[in-house]
This record gives structure tokens, sequence and C-alpha cells, in this order.
């Protein structure tokens, strides 16, 4: 009888995601959400290793802050604003992180806020909807906007998911080393200011696509949780990339899915199963241990 | 055969002079040592001499067909490796970079200079080890064997043995000194181990108050006048 019951249940479940599958928007927040899992993944490896896992956050709070600008100039596309404004604001930061007067740390937590407070600021001033702390929530935690992308978005998102793919692939031994030591880098020839740049423009494209799914505040999440799980378990360069980007596409999977089945916030979902993929990996890389 | 010349060569931060009237030149097959106090500006040097920063007056000419991308450099490590997921063969391979142009991926020829160093420098039962996870001594070792993928020429390497114990030291200068004398490459390394410098090193130039530059001969003959 127990069993029969679960059965049921579970025909239901299924039966309850094929209606869904039917309504192209899921397919849609699908298809963007295992592309954004996968390329902030790629990053995470890098930023984190760098010790850039907060210009992720910072520059999430910049992408905010132009999205209000973006909202009281009543662009008709808001990434035209968002994209390059997010873009400058990562050369300016990475570029503080060399230059000794204002510390790396400092510089993005007085970015962050700032364009967190001027962006609410804005908001509030010229509010054009009438549910102004939905909208803000809305594009602070994500909460439905990935629901509702059109087909362009997702053809944009495609685009820029599989330019981000490309460049990591063509030039992943070269992040490696820049990545390892920079100035072995720069004293054997490399032009490391263009990778350091090239992988600040990255990082903000993938923000900037991240915000649809997950919103402001828990991007830096997409790209630090897998690759944190990631470093527990494996040990070599390569494996952790692997891992953390087979790791976050499958949390991305669940997570939305499960929202779905549950109508919980899509983002908030991804995130809590990211922290759970965090807590079994640190199970899983104490019990490996000692092994190489 | 000079490979590299300073001429009244002065260096520094931001404008401000550290050391001046650096005057040297080492030749092909040279084993230098720079040695001075703590915060002389022997780091600073080094990446002077390196390209990292620019001489506040003065040249540096590089000779003998010597480019950046041929010098190999063992820097001091840095916290961000310390606890870095990456196999030995990776950073090992990684010092091949400067061959590899645009060409994303390492070729045949280059995987093998790889496993040749890894070969002269004992490291290759650690092939697939975490680097992490080895010890000081063969942390220097890997670090080592890229920079030799590098270069063919000529190898700058500061303070190569700070925290290693004495028994490691003293095979990491054994080691240096084989790559010295067997393959022919040229030696400019940091240290504040006169003793060490003096027991291997070709010159000798010591920074400080004032520059001495000389043979290690000329530089014992010179300490024991003081």
């Amino acid at each position: 009888m127990e069993h029969g019951k679960s059965m049921k249940e579970g025909v239901l479940l299924i039966d309850k995601l094929i209606f869904y599958f039917q309504y192209p928007f899921v397919r849609y927040a699908l298809i963007v959400g295992v592309l954004i899992a996968l390329c902030s993944s790629l990053l995470g490896v890098t930023l984190v290793l760098k010790r850039f896992s907060f210009i992720g956050d910072g520059l999430s709070h910049v992408a905010f802050g132009a999205m209000a600008v973006a909202s009281v100039l009543n662009f008709t596309n808001n990434m035209i604003f968002i994209l390059p404004v997010t873009v400058i604001c990562a050369v300016l930061l990475l570029r503080t992180g060399q230059n000794t007067k204002i510390k790396g740390d400092a510089a993005v937590a007085m970015i962050s806020v700032g364009a967190l407070a001027i962006g609410y600021l804005l908001m509030n001033l010229f509010s054009t909807g009438p549910n102004l702390s939905g909208d803000v929530c809305s594009t602070l935690f994500g909460s439905t906007s990935i629901l509702t992308l059109t087909k362009g978005q997702v053809v944009l998102c495609s685009v820029l998911s599989v330019i981000v793919v490309a460049i990591f692939i063509i030039f992943y031994q070269k992040i490696f080393c820049v990545t390892f030591d920079e100035t072995f880098a720069k004293a054997t020839g490399m032009k490391t200011d263009f990778y350091n740049l090239l992988i600040a423009v990255i990082t903000a494209v993938i923000i900037v696509l991240a915000m649809n799914l997950v919103g402001s505040l828990l991007i830096s999440a997409l790209v630090i949780f897998p690759a944190l799980s990631a470093m527990r378990v494996y040990k070599t360069f390569f494996s952790v990339t692997i891992c953390s980007v087979v790791l976050s596409v499958l949390c991305a999977v669940i997570g939305i899915l499960l929202s779905i089945l549950a109508g919980t916030p899509v983002g908030s979902t991804i995130v809590a199963i990211d922290i759970v993929a965090f807590m079994i990996s640190c199970a899983v890389g104490k019990v490996a241990g000692g092994r190489a | 055969m000079e490979q590299i010349t300073c001429k009244n060569l002065a260096i520094g931060y931001d404008g401000k002079v550290l050391l001046k009237d650096i005057n040297f030149s080492v030749k092909s097959g040279d084993y230098l040592c720079i040695i001075g106090e703590n915060g002389s500006g022997k780091s600073t040097l080094m990446k002077t001499l390196l390209n990292l920063q620019q001489p506040i007056s003065g040249k540096i000419l590089y000779g003998a067909g010597v480019k950046s991308d041929e010098i190999g450099y063992l820097p001091q490590q840095t916290v961000i490796q310390k606890d870095f997921p990456a196999s030995v063969r990776e950073i090992v391979l990684s010092g091949c970079q400067n061959r590899v142009g645009m060409r994303p991926f390492y070729n045949r020829s280059e995987k093998k200079c790889a496993s040749e160093m890894m070969e002269k420098l004992q490291i290759t039962n650690l092939e697939n080890r975490c680097y992490r996870e080895l010890s000081g001594g063969q942390q220097q070792r890997v670090l080592l064997a890229r920079a030799l993928c590098a270069t063919k020429k000529i190898l700058l390497l500061d303070e190569p043995v700070s925290g290693l114990d004495p028994k490691v030291t003293e095979e990491m200068y054994r080691l240096i000194e084989k790559i010295n004398c067997e393959d022919r490459i040229t030696i400019i390394m940091i240290s504040h181990d006169i003793k060490a410098a003096t027991n291997y090193a070709s010159h000798i130039l010591h920074i400080g108050e004032e520059i001495f530059y000389g043979t290690r001969q000329e530089y014992e003959r010179r300490c024991t006048i003081d």
C-alpha cells in the first residue's frame, strides 16, 4: 500500500513537470539557468583562488545600480546600459588591486555599497511602477524575472555564454598561469595585464547575465560555492574546474525544478542547493582526507 | 659574452630612489649572488632586472640574444600558492607558456621538456601530487623545474632557500650549482646567507650603504681587510 502510494505521487510529480514544460517560459528558465551556472562556475575557480571572491558581490551591486539608472532613464533594453557600466567598474576594481592608495577590498566595499544606495535612491525618487518594494525585491533576489524571459533574452544569453566558454577554453592555460603565479607569468613575458582585464570583463558579463537568474544579491553564491566545493574534493586545477562546472549545473537544474514544483523563489532555492552540495563536499573531502 | 649589463642604474618605488649607481655585468655562465640587508633593495633590483618595474634612471642592457621570454625566475612563494589546487605536472608545464604564443594547448615538445625537467630535479614521482601537500623543499623543486622550462640561458632566484631546513638548503644549493655547471645556465641569486654566497658564487654584488661588485675572491679579500 505504502509503496503504491509513493509510486502514485512520483507519477503525479512527473506529470506536473511535463505539464510545466509545455510552457516555453519554463524551458527558457532552465536553459538560461544551466548556461549561467556553467559560465559562473568556470570563472569562479579563478576568482576564488585570486582572492577576488568579493568582486562578484561588488559588481552585482553595481549592476543593480546601473539597472536602477536604466529604468529611470526608460531604456527599452536595459542590457545596453548595464553591461558597459558593469564592465567599466570591473576594470576599475581590478586596477585598484595593484594600487596601494585604496586597498582592493575597501574599494570593492565602497563601490558595492555606494551603487546599492544610489540605485535604491533613484528607484525611490523616480519610481515608475506602483509596487516599488516588489520591484526592488525582485531585482535583488531575482524572484520572478527568470520566469519572464523573452526569446530575445534567451538568445542573447546563449550567445554570450558560448563566447565566455570559448574564451575560457582558448585561454585556459594562460588563465592558469596568471592565477597561480602572476609575477612569474609577467617576468617570463606574458601580458598579464591583458589577461587580468579579460578576466574582469568576463566576470562582469557573467554577473549581468546571472542577475536575471538569482538577482544581484545572490550572484556571488553561484560564483563561489561550486568552486569552493570542488576544491574540497579535487586537487588539480583541471579536475577542480571540471568538478565545479558539473556541480554548478547540477545544482542549478535541481534548484530550478524544485522551485517550480514547490513554488519557491528560483534564486534562493538554487543557492540553498549549492550550500547543501558544499556541505556534502566538505564531508567527502574530510573522509577522502590524506589521499592525493 | 655579456648577458645583462647595468649602467648607472637607479631603482626604487614611486619616484623615490632606493639605490643608485649600480654598475655590473653578468656574463654567460656566471653565478652572481646579490647580498645585502633586509630592505636594502635586493628584491626591487631583481624586479627591475625582470622588467616588472621600470628603472628610475640608468640602463639595463640585455645582450647575447636574451629576450624577456628567455629568462627563468624562481619567485618567493605567495600566499595564494599555499592552498592552490594544482598538480606538480600542471605547474611545471606552465613554465613553457612563454613559448606557446596564442596556441591554446601545449604541444609534444613542451610536454617533453616538462617531463625532462621533472626528471632532472627528481620530482617525476610527484608528478600527479597536489602542490599544496608537498614539503617546502619539494615545492621549491617544483618551482625550479618550472623556471627551467622557461629558460635555457639565465635563471633568477629570489631567496630560494628561505624557510628550508639546513639539510634541504644544502641540497638546494647543490642543485643550483649543478644547473650552473652542467647546463651552463647563468645564475643570479638573491640571498642573505653570505657564507653560502661565498661558497658557491663566482661573482658577488653587495648592496647597501656602499655597493660592491666583483668576483668572489675580490670580495673575500675586501672582507679580510675590513
